[in-house]
């Protein structure tokens, strides 16, 4: 058994119990006698480090944490899902995809049932290994399931350059990627989730920088800090919100600069729109945003998977009682979903909240919130 | 999804390909969004991919922030 390595640098750092106790007590001390705060988490990264780093049962009362759309498996529409697995049945055909998608449930089967019945789909780790798929199977279709927010698609992007420079004419995009910032401005705008403040995804804006946010602060007044990911990243943005409110101020901070440049990663962000341009989306849980999503431009469309195989996938229908719409919009928590716990767990996931590792209902069940305070 | 790890880069190859090393496991990872990373760097990697320098200053700078928060006004002493 491999000994546990010297303190990995960068992460070990942010994750000093000592120090989370202290910053812990002096926000208590910040925010006693105050109103309650309610602050969205939009990715759901920072739901479970939230959960899994003991700060969820350790906040003051007074500070109430909201989850948001931040889970691109969580917001891919029911539709999007059923076109993979239509995909993936279809002889000839390689399907391509990230682990969490493998549970989750379309309106009839789900890509894990399809592959145990035969269908060729692989599990990988970097979008680059399905130029190799591709090229060891010149006989087949191969189709990349392309879902992800800004972090993943400046690696999808140069993935199709190189299809393109290649030449390969069995590589496809089944392409659900999405953008963050149009769904949150759908959220405050609708104005029906109260926010006092937005915890900003690290790692999306480690690529887009801080710019794409300033509506939210010059438009909306409400405060936002770009966190990082660790207990201590993420309890100093709470500071930092809270700091903004007491202050009366709004503005767009980045907590997590370690990473986040306010201009984000400029090379990241050119080879995206070389090949991508933005298109409505269906969100799961918001219904279509405009401009939310990404499609291939024509240079690059002969890849598009919708474009090169005439995909019929009937009707599509979400779960009965399946609440995770309303929990990505902050609206319920999973404690309010008549299923959790009872009959949608992770071992039988109805929805996709429950299936990925960043789902908030996930989060919520495999870190026992649910015994703690009893489930209805 | 949004998971991204620090490494350390321990060899550059051609085309963009790196090793980097994170907690005694070595893998491979493409440079292409951050070209001027060299040996020795902390890169932020996503799916294969660095998408980031990790900034060592800034990164110091946190810690410090994180020290006076945690310090100053729990009164606690550092």
């Amino acid at each position: 058994m491999r000994e546990r390595s010297a303190a990995v640098k960068y992460i070990d750092e942010y994750r000093d119990g000592e120090s989370g106790k202290r910053l812990l007590q002096s926000l208590r001390t910040k925010v006693s006698g105050g109103p309650c705060l309610r602050f969205m988490e939009v990715c759901g990264t920072h739901t479970v480090s939230v959960f899994r780093s003991g700060i969820r049962s350790a906040l003051p009362e007074q500070i109430k944490l909201l989850s948001g759309p931040g889970c691109p498996v969580c917001v891919t529409a029911q539709r999007d899902i059923d076109k993979s697995i239509e995909l993936a049945a279809r002889p000839n055909t390689v399907l391509v995809t990230y682990g969490d998608m493998i549970k989750v449930p379309g309106t009839r089967a789900n890509l894990q049932v399809e592959r145990a019945k035969g269908a060729d789909i692989r599990v990988v780790y970097s979008p680059a290994d399905a130029l190799g798929i591709c090229e060891a199977n010149p006989d087949k279709n191969v189709v990349f399931f392309g879902i992800g927010f800004e972090t993943t698609t400046p690696p999808i992007a140069l993935v199709v350059k190189e299809a393109l420079r290649r030449n390969l004419v069995n590589f496809f995009l089944l392409s659900v990627h999405k953008v963050m910032p149009p769904p949150l401005e759908a959220l405050l705008q609708e104005g029906v989730v109260a926010i006092d403040g937005l915890l900003l995804p690290g790692h999306v804006s480690t690529i887009i920088g801080a710019r794409p946010y300033d509506f939210i602060a010059e438009k909306y007044c409400v405060p936002a800090v770009i966190s990082g990911f660790e207990p201590l990243d993420i309890l100093q943005s709470i500071h930092m919100l809270v700091d903004q409110i007491h202050e009366s101020r709004a503005g767009i901070e980045i907590q997590y600069s370690r990473v986040v440049k306010p201009e984000g990663n400029r090379l990241a962000q050119k080879a995206v729109v070389e090949v991508f341009e933005a298109c409505d989306a269906n969100w799961r849980g918001l219904g279509v945003i405009p401009l939310s999503g990404l499609k291939l431009r024509a240079k690059y469309d002969r890849f598009d998977a919708e474009q090169a195989f005439d995909l019929d996938v009937g009707y599509s229908r979400d779960p009965a009682g399946c609440s995770c719409g309303e929990i990505l919009r902050g609206a319920i928590s999973p404690l309010e979903c008549k299923l959790f716990a009872n009959g949608c767990t992770p071992d039988h996931p109805i929805g996709p909240c429950m299936v990925s590792s960043e789902g908030t209902c996930a989060a919520y069940y495999l870190y026992g919130e649910w015994q703690k305070t009893g489930v209805e | 999804m949004c998971l991204g790890i620090p490494a350390r880069i321990r060899s550059i190859g051609g085309g963009s390909q790196a090793e980097v090393e994170l907690g005694g496991v070595v893998r491979g990872v493409d440079l292409t969004l951050v070209p001027e990373a060299r040996i020795g760097d902390y890169v932020l990697v996503h799916v294969g991919f660095a998408i980031q320098l990790i900034d060592e200053g800034e990164a110091l700078e946190t810690l410090r922030l994180l020290q006076e928060l945690a310090g100053c006004e729990s009164g606690a002493p550092l």
